[in-house]
C-alpha cells in the first residue's frame, strides 16, 4: 500500500475534526470545493503558472561540500526553498489556498503566524489577489519577528497581536478560528501547516509535497542515485510533510524531522512534540502534544518562532507511530551553531528554522559515513532572524548602531 | 420523529425543562467556570444561581485553548488555571453544589481533558459525583463514538451543539446523538454578551423543531431578562454565561445572585403571551 498522499481526514489513530459545529460547513466547503480544484487541470495550471512566475519555482538544490566537512564527509544536498518569493517554502501552501479562496467567493483570508513567514506569504497572496488580510501572531513574537510584521503591514494586511495564553502561535491560532466562527461567510482561513482539522493536514500538504517532487527528480539527476536520508526540521511541520511525501515509498529513503528541543528535551522549555508528548486533541485534530496530566496545553520553548509549537501536524504522528520517519530533538544551542557554521562555510544564512535541520543533519552524516547523501530541506532564508541570531552571538555592535 | 437517544433512566435536565415548559416558563441555565474566582467561590456562585432561579448549571472546566469562548470567559479561565485549576476540582464542585441546592448540574468542557482523564473514568467519576452529563463544545457527533458509549453506559446527558450554518443533516445528527437538550447556537461566534440576540436563533430554533426537535437551549450572547423572555418564546431553554462571569468578576456573588434573580424574571409567564405557533416566517 502507498503511504503517500493520504487523504484525510485520519493518518492511522490521528487527526479528523475536533472543531465547534459551527465550523464544520465551512470545512465542508473547503473539502469539496478542493477536492474539485484538485481534479481541475485549470486549477493545476493556474497554480503551476504562479509557482514558475511568481516564486520562482523549481527551487534549486545546491551541494555543500565546505558544510559537509563537519558532517562526517557525508555529501549533503540543500533544497533551496529560502530562495523562494517571500523567503520561504510558505508561499507554496499559501497561493494555493488563494487560488482556492478565489474559487469559492470569499473576499477575506485571515492566518496564524509564528515567525512570521505564513503570515508575510498569506500577506503578499492577499495583496496579489485582491483580498482583505487579517494576520494572528503571538505578541511574543511580534515581539522577536518585528520585521515579518512590518513586512506584513506594508503588504496591506492587518496584523492583530494576541495577548492571550502564551502569546505565541498556538493562541495565535486560537484567535483565529474564533475570527473564522464569526466570519466564516465572508472569510477563509489559509491555515498555515500540516495541523488543524481535515482538510488542512492533507490539503496544506498537496500543496508543500511539489518541493519533494522536485527535490526527488533533482538529486535522481545530480547523483544517479536516490539520496540515503531526507531531513527537515519540524514545528507544525509543513515543510517536512513537504519535502518526505515524494519519499513515503522508497523504503530505502531514511527520513528524519528534527523538533525544536529549546534548552534541552530534559528541560520544561522546549518544542518536542513527538520526543516528550502525548496523543491528543488540540486544534482541531488528534495528534501529539505537550500536555499535562488533565491534558492542558504546555508552553512550548523554541529559540525559534516558527517551531514554538507544543502540537504537530497528525501526520507526522502517524509516520511517527509506524516507523516511517524518526523524529529527534535539536537545542537552540546546536541550532544556533549550525546557522553560523551554514553561514560561514557556505556563504548561505539560513532560517533560524531550518538550521534545526542542518543541525540533525550534522550528526546524521556522521553517524552514516561518507559515503551517505543526505537531502535537507533548507526551508527558509535567515534574514528575518537577524536580531535574534545577533543578539546571540554578539554581533551588534553598539558604537556601529549609533554612528 | 426524531427522539433522542436514551438510556433507561429520564435526564433530569429533560424533566427539568419539560416541567419550566408546562409552568407556562421556559429553562434559564446558567454557565460558570469552576475554579474562578476560587473553587470555594465559584461553588458558592453556583449555588447562588440556583438559589435565586436558575434551572440549571453548566459548569465550565477552565482549558488552555478554549476556542469556542470570547475574551471574558477566556479571562475568568485563564485566572482559574494560573490558581492551580485541575479537573478533579469539577468533580468536587459538582458535590458540593447538587449537596446544597436540588438542580441538574452539566459540565461544560472542551474533548482534549476529557480525553487525558480516560472517557470511561470522567463518565463514572462525573456521574458518582452527581453530575447530570457533558456541554462539548469541540466535539461533534462524527467524532464522540467513545462518548456516545461511555455515556449510554454511565447514563449521562450529551449536549452537542448546532449552529446557523448546519445542514438539516447536521441538525438530525445533533438531536439524534443529543439527550438533554441541544445547544443552540444563537448566532456565528464566540461566547460574550450581544446587545441584540440574533434572528438566526428563531430560524434555528424553527429548523430544529421542523425535523423534530423537542428540547432546544439557546446560546451565546444573552444578557438581560429581554433577552431571556423573547428566547424562551420560541426555545425551550435560554443559556446565559458570559453575563454572569462579568457579574461575578466585578461583583462577586452578591452581584452573580442579583443579575441570577433579575434573569430569572425573564423566564417566567411566557406563554401564551407569545407562542412558536405566532412566529411569521
Amino acid at each position: 500500500m502507498s503511504l503517500r498522499t493520504q487523504p484525510g481526514p485520519y493518518f492511522g489513530d490521528f487527526g479528523g475534526r475536533f472543531v465547534p459545529e459551527s465550523l464544520v460547513a465551512a470545512l465542508d466547503e473547503l473539502t469539496a470545493e478542493y477536492k474539485l480544484a484538485r481534479n481541475d487541470p485549470a486549477f493545476a495550471a493556474a497554480l503551476m503558472k504562479l509557482h514558475v512566475n511568481y516564486t520562482g519555482r523549481p527551487s534549486i538544490i545546491t551541494e555543500v561540500p565546505r558544510f559537509a566537512e563537519y558532517a562526517g564527509g557525508a555529501r549533503i544536498i540543500l533544497k533551496r526553498e529560502d530562495l523562494n518569493h517571500t523567503g520561504s517554502h510558505k508561499i507554496n501552501n499559501a497561493l494555493g489556498q488563494a487560488l482556492l479562496t478565489q474559487r469559492i467567493g470569499k473576499t477575506r483570508v485571515i492566518a496564524e503566524t509564528g515567525a512570521g513567514q505564513h503570515g508575510v506569504a498569506t500577506a503578499t497572496v492577499a495583496a496579489l489577489f485582491g483580498l482583505e488580510c487579517v494576520v494572528y501572531m503571538g505578541e511574543v513574537d511580534t515581539e522577536r519577528q518585528a520585521l515579518n510584521v512590518a513586512r506584513m503591514r506594508l503588504l496591506g494586511a492587518e496584523v492583530v497581536p494576541v495577548k492571550t495564553g502564551s502569546r505565541t502561535l498556538k493562541d495565535a491560532i486560537n484567535d483565529a478560528m474564533r475570527d473564522w466562527v464569526s466570519n466564516v461567510e465572508t472569510t477563509n482561513y489559509i491555515f498555515g501547516t500540516v495541523a488543524g482539522p481535515h482538510p488542512f493536514p492533507a490539503m496544506v500538504r498537496d500543496f508543500q509535497k511539489i518541493i519533494g517532487e522536485e527535490a526527488r527528480k533533482q538529486v535522481l539527476d545530480l547523483t544517479g542515485s536516490l539520496p540515503d536520508a531526507v531531513t527537515a526540521c519540524v514545528g507544525g511541520g509543513s515543510n517536512a510533510m513537504g519535502i518526505f511525501d515524494a519519499f513515503l515509498d522508497d523504503p530505502d529513503v531514511a527520513l528524519f524531522g528534527y523538533e525544536a528541543a529549546g534548552d534541552g528535551v530534559e528541560t520544561a522549555r522546549h518544542a518536542a512534540t513527538i520526543t516528550k508528548g502525548r496523543p491528543g486533541v488540540l486544534h482541531g485534530a488528534r495528534s501529539m502534544l505537550l500536555q499535562d496530566e488533565d491534558g492542558q496545553t504546555v508552553d512550548s520553548h523554541s529559540i525559534s518562532a516558527g517551531l514554538d509549537y507544543p502540537g504537530v501536524g497528525p501526520e507526522h504522528a502517524w509516520l511517527a507511530s509506524i516507523g516511517r520517519a524518526t523524529y529527534l530533538p535539536i537545542t537552540d544551542d546546536e541550532a544556533m551553531s549550525a546557522l553560523r557554521l551554514l553561514s560561514r562555510t557556505e556563504g548561505i544564512i539560513p532560517a533560524i528554522e531550518s538550521s534545526h535541520a542542518l543541525a540533525g543533519t550534522l550528526e546524521l552524516g556522521r553517524a552514516l559515513g561518507p559515503e551517505a547523501t543526505i537531502l535537507v530541506n533548507l526551508s527558509g532564508r535567515g534574514d528575518k532572524d537577524m536580531e535574534t541570531a545577533g543578539r546571540y552571538f554578539d554581533l551588534l555592535d553598539e558604537g556601529a548602531e549609533q554612528s | 420523529m426524531t427522539t433522542p437517544i436514551t438510556s433507561g433512566a429520564v435526564s433530569t435536565v429533560e424533566q427539568t425543562i419539560a416541567r419550566r415548559r408546562s409552568e407556562g416558563g421556559g429553562a434559564l441555565i446558567g454557565y460558570l467556570p469552576v475554579g474562578f474566582p476560587t473553587l470555594n467561590d465559584s461553588i458558592d456562585a453556583a449555588v447562588a444561581l440556583v438559589a435565586n432561579g436558575v434551572d440549571i448549571i453548566e459548569l465550565g472546566l477552565p482549558y488552555s485553548d478554549p476556542v469556542m469562548d470570547g475574551p471574558v470567559i477566556q479571562a475568568a479561565t485563564q485566572q482559574a488555571l494560573a490558581n492551580g485549576f485541575k479537573l478533579r476540582h469539577g468533580f468536587e464542585a459538582i458535590r458540593a453544589i447538587t449537596a446544597q441546592v436540588d438542580a441538574p448540574v452539566l459540565i461544560m468542557t472542551y474533548w482534549n481533558p476529557v480525553v487525558q482523564y480516560g472517557v470511561e473514568r470522567f463518565a463514572d467519576d462525573l456521574r458518582a459525583a452527581g453530575g447530570a452529563g457533558l456541554i462539548t463544545p469541540d466535539l461533534i457527533p462524527d467524532e464522540a463514538a467513545d462518548w456516545m458509549a461511555a455515556s449510554v453506559r454511565a447514563d449521562l446527558d450529551r449536549v452537542f451543539l448546532a449552529a446557523p450554518s448546519s445542514s438539516d443533516a447536521r441538525l438530525v445528527q445533533a438531536i439524534e446523538a443529543s439527550r438533554g437538550f441541544v445547544y443552540t447556537v444563537s448566532t456565528m461566534g464566540t461566547t460574550g454578551a450581544r446587545a441584540g440576540v440574533d434572528a438566526a436563533a428563531r430560524i434555528l430554533v424553527e429548523r430544529l423543531r421542523a425535523v423534530g426537535c423537542t428540547s432546544a437551549c439557546v446560546g451565546l450572547g444573552i444578557s438581560t431578562p429581554e433577552q431571556v423572555r423573547e428566547i424562551l418564546g420560541y426555545a425551550d431553554g435560554a443559556i446565559v454565561g458570559s453575563a454572569l462571569v462579568k457579574a461575578l468578576t466585578d461583583g462577586g456573588v452578591p452581584a452573580v445572585a442579583r443579575l441570577a434573580l433579575e434573569l430569572a424574571a425573564g423566564a417566567n409567564d411566557i406563554r401564551p403571551a407569545s407562542s412558536p405557533e405566532q412566529i411569521q416566517h
